[in-house]
């Protein structure tokens, strides 16, 4: 039988554009003492780590083995996992099988990047296919600009429309004092920024951080020693399930991904009806248009229906469903450590520790990641042990 | 532990250079064989871990690429960058954590990067690889640390390869299997002393899948399944000046965990074959003083006295080894592979008459820095 | 008829990740590197729980996990723990084969140091007595390669 799984701590660093104070391995450290310092433990509780982030943000390979003076790991069992940009939600997935296998109790789930150190297009451009897809239909913008104008095209959603999401998470993040954008904007800001690709602006797509979260999950019997209020794992589900872009430009379907693995998490927590059953989400929305499709997906509203959802204000922090009082991507991306740190969020609403974002009463919480080629991991938090 | 088996498995022929396919159809081709052993449809699996490494295949997010032919869609998966037996060890994990069925599945085209450039980026950018350093230049600091501190002698270590490439002759997947003599170690091209070119594995190309299934689902397997017993990994310091190289003690304390898993007590004893993760021919002598088959420094005996050939009490390496091909991050998935080849009785002229418990091992990082400990069993 | 997988000819694509890149050296290391810079000297940082002296220094100890901030002055001249002499050649060696990779203890370290070590390569051993031989000031950027080499004496 799986052991039950919670998270007791969590630790970030304070993200900025860039950390010149610390190397990479030193910026770890930061968010494995400060996980630790969360549930008061030390790293000699720690029975294993899993790490991940992209090698070539850093050009680092072997980055389990090369991290453990800052991870903690000398000693221990580490391994890494990498998936893109939804790394950081898959490394916590892997820290939870870790536990639920019964072969650790508690285990230290880390996810960062440091991405002043490259150019970020330079690197993530090399995902797609060498010989097929380089050259042309490369890096994060050119697809979600296509999937953005298809959603418009479908819908008519207007760019205004998206403008609000970055209005929300930047508001939000003015309660978070670990975001790395604090500072609020307004459509008119956003619509006044730069055309990156058509519809996309400058406003409405995420910034480049360095940063690092680390998780601590224990077993159960240990979690509720550990800590008053541990955010249980309910369940979680992935799907990485286009390897080219051109696969996904079915885009009148919604994000596939994301739709077909909540539909399996929501199924395994017997969740009927998301929006309003879910007390709090914190959603890897890497740019705004995210902000409208991807609720469609989650079935938080209807497809076509995401504009007027936000608009009606039912995903602001007092909202039926608040969506990412931390500020969520838009004000904070350090890669790797994006979706961890949508875990590590949805677990402090339910610890109740979110100080000036907490969500009043947060019991049942939803945290997503996005990358690759329109890919989702789907994690389900509780404050009731299952 | 619950009980839990391999009930399904495949690997390649390992080349030098496979040029009609790329790594995607080295996935493809194991995946579909590996489901053809258990006697499986892809619809029976739950999940998928795919295993490769971003510089090795030169992209960002190189499990991206495999997904398709994995057979992942609409699954759920996950990447493991590493060694296959880490990979295969997070596949066990989310079976014992009730997740279903999983596959893992490592692929390596060594052919198309340049290792010594690639095997640098594990190095420290800061201090250490401008320097130059690279897997091999790393790992002969080791091998003259290990020498020297125990009385070793190149030619102690040259019979390694003797025995491995002349294993290699018995297994149709080897890169390499040789007829050679400690002579022919001993005048091959020198690489870093005291490595030559004949202590060295090869650069390959290859792929290896596994299927991992609860009790349950391996009872209705194809073919016998294997029983995993024991598992455990473990890492040592990062930089190569604060670690005793010629000490093992990452491997000591995963291989204790693995045999306690398992209730082994005297592992020379109760341990029939053993595959184990030797990149360069030192590594297996120091690897079997870390597993605790001999004293520190009493490797190389082992091979002396024959006891580690195939037909000594603890053959090691039937396949030929990693010396005789190293897909790397194949390579520890492939050692699983092997032992429970053995254990099904199904490893042809390279078959250990007998064998009922295994060992296999894969590695991480430089120098060995991390290792990763399996108990196998023909018995539940 | 033949397989067309007979007939048709294997292809290749060349191409690089040509990815540019600027690591932070952090606080800790760069003091390192400046005094290697501007005074051609060897600071390391000790571990108050379990007294290991690191060179180049860490920020925290990977053995005990705590904070490091005791600074310490380290010799120039150490001994050779490990070494290999590089027999073959390759781009990113900075040096002609033959050369040797060494793991130096300096004096007053704890730990081993990786470097060159590229003349007198028939005397060296472990246990040989080396110093570092660092470039012309004019010449030193604050780079790991502002030691030129370590000299068996």
């Amino acid at each position: 039988m799986p052991q039950r799984v919670a998270i007791v701590g969590t630790g970030q660093t304070d993200h900025k554009s860039h950390r010149p104070d610390v190397n990479q391995r030193e910026m770890i450290n930061e968010a494995v003492v400060r996980a630790l310092e969360d549930c008061e433990m030390t790293i000699r509780d720690i029975d294993a780590i899993i790490i991940g982030n992209m090698d070539h943000f850093e050009s680092i390979n072997y980055v389990d083995t090369w991290s453990v003076e800052g991870s903690g790991g000398v000693m221990k069992p580490i391994m890494k996992i990498t998936t893109g940009g939804t790394t950081g939600a898959s490394v916590a997935i892997a820290a939870y099988y870790h536990v639920a296998s019964g072969l650790f109790d508690k285990v230290l789930a880390i996810g960062w990047e440091k991405n002043s150190e490259s150019d970020t297009t330079a690197a993530i451009v090399t995902c797609s296919d060498p010989v097929w897809d380089r050259f042309s239909y490369s890096g994060a913008i050119p697809s979600l600009a296509s999937e953005a104008s298809a959603y418009m095209e479908q819908y008519g959603a207007t760019q205004h429309d998206a403008a609000r999401v970055a209005v929300r998470d930047r508001k939000n993040a003015m309660n978070n004092p670990h975001a790395h954008l604090r500072k609020p904007v307004t459509i008119e800001d956003v619509m006044a920024s730069p055309m990156l690709a058509y519809p996309v602006k400058l406003g409405d797509v995420c910034p480049r951080t360095d940063g690092a979260c680390a998780v601590v999950l224990a077993a159960d019997g240990i979690a509720q020693k550990v800590t008053p209020r541990p955010a249980w794992f309910v369940a979680s589900a992935v799907r990485h399930t286009y390897t080219w872009f051109g696969d996904s430009t079915d885009y009148d379907q919604g994000l596939v991904s994301l739709k077909n693995a909540s539909r399996e998490a929501y199924q395994k927590a017997g969740i009927r009806n998301p929006a309003d059953e879910l007390d709090v989400a914190e959603l890897y929305l890497p740019y705004t248009y995210a902000g409208l499709k991807y609720i469609e997906a989650l079935d938080f509203c209807a497809p076509g229906h995401g504009p007027r959802f936000v608009a009606d204000g039912h995903t602001e922090i007092d909202g039926k469903i608040p969506v990412n009082p931390s500020g969520g991507v838009i004000s904070t991306n350090c890669i790797g450590a994006t979706a961890l740190l949508r875990v590590a969020e949805a677990a402090i609403q339910i610890m109740g520790k979110g100080g000036k974002r907490q969500v009043h009463g947060a019991n049942l919480a939803l945290a997503t990641g996005f990358g690759g080629c329109f890919w989702s991991d789907v994690v389900l938090l509780c404050g009731d042990r299952p | 532990m619950d009980n839990i088996a391999i009930i399904g498995l495949a690997q390649t022929r390992y080349e030098r250079r496979k040029k009609d396919k790329i790594f995607l159809d080295l996935v493809y081709e194991t995946t579909t064989a590996a489901l053809d052993d258990a006697g499986l449809t892809i619809d029976d699996i739950d999940n998928v871990v795919t295993v490769s490494n971003d510089f090795f295949d030169g992209r960002t997010i190189s499990g991206m690429a495999v997904g398709d032919a994995a057979g992942a869609y609409d699954k759920n998966i996950s990447t493991v960058e590493g060694d296959g037996a880490f990979g295969a060890m997070y596949g066990a994990m989310r079976v014992l954590g009730g997740a279903g069925t999983t596959l893992v599945v490592a692929h390596c085209k060594g052919s198309e990067g340049d290792t010594a450039t690639i095997t640098n980026g594990m190095f420290d950018p800061i201090y250490q690889r401008h320097l130059g350093i690279n897997a091999v230049t790393s790992s002969a600091i080791q091998a003259n640390a290990y020498l020297h501190r125990y009385g070793i002698t190149e030619q102690d270590i040259a019979m390694v390869s003797v025995k491995n490439h002349g294993n290699a002759k018995n297994n149709p997947f080897a890169q390499l299997p040789m007829d050679i003599c400690v002579d022919d170690v001993m005048t091959s091209k020198k690489i870093a002393d005291p490595l030559k070119l004949l202590d060295c594995s090869p650069v390959s190309d290859g792929a290896a899948a596994i299927i991992i299934a609860d009790e349950k689902t391996a009872g209705r397997a194809a073919k016998p399944p294997v029983w995993i017993k024991g598992m455990a990994h473990c890492a040592d310091e990062y930089f190569l000046g604060d670690r005793d190289l010629t000490n093992p003690r990452s491997l000591r304390q995963a291989a204790q965990k693995a045999y306690a898993m398992a209730g082994i007590t005297d592992p020379f004893k109760e341990i029939h074959v053993a595959e184990i993760y030797e990149a360069f021919t030192y590594m297996e002598p120091l690897w079997l003083e870390g597993l605790g088959f001999c004293e520190p420094g009493q490797g190389p005996s082992l091979l002396k006295d024959g006891v580690t050939t195939m037909d000594g009490r603890l053959p090691v390496n039937p396949s030929g080894g990693v010396l005789s091909a190293h897909a790397v991050l194949v390579a520890g998935l492939a050692r699983i592979i092997e032992i429970a080849e053995q254990l099904r009785d199904t490893a042809g002229a390279r078959q250990v008459t007998g064998a009922g418990m295994g060992l296999a091992h894969g590695i991480n990082g430089p120098c060995g820095q991390s290792h990763c400990v399996w108990i196998l069993s023909k018995e539940k | 008829m033949p397989n067309w997988v007979d007939e048709v000819e294997p292809m290749t694509f060349k191409g690089q990740i040509a990815v540019p890149y600027t690591w932070w050296v952090g606080d800790t290391g760069s003091r390192f590197l400046e005094a290697i810079r501007d005074q051609a000297t060897f600071l390391g940082t000790r571990c108050p729980d379990c007294d290991t002296v690191y060179v180049p220094p860490r920020k925290n100890c990977g053995r005990c996990f705590t904070a490091l901030d005791q600074w310490v002055e380290i010799a120039r001249r150490g001994v050779v723990t490990a070494f290999t002499i590089v027999r073959a050649n390759h781009p990113l060696q900075p040096v002609k084969s033959p050369f040797a990779y060494a793991l130096i203890r300096l004096d007053g370290a704890s730990v081993s140091i990786l470097h060159l070590i590229t003349k007198d390569l028939a005397r060296l051993s472990i246990g040989v007595t080396v110093e570092a031989h660092f470039k012309e000031a004019s010449q030193r950027t604050g780079h790991i390669l502002d030691i030129d080499h370590f000299q068996i004496i």
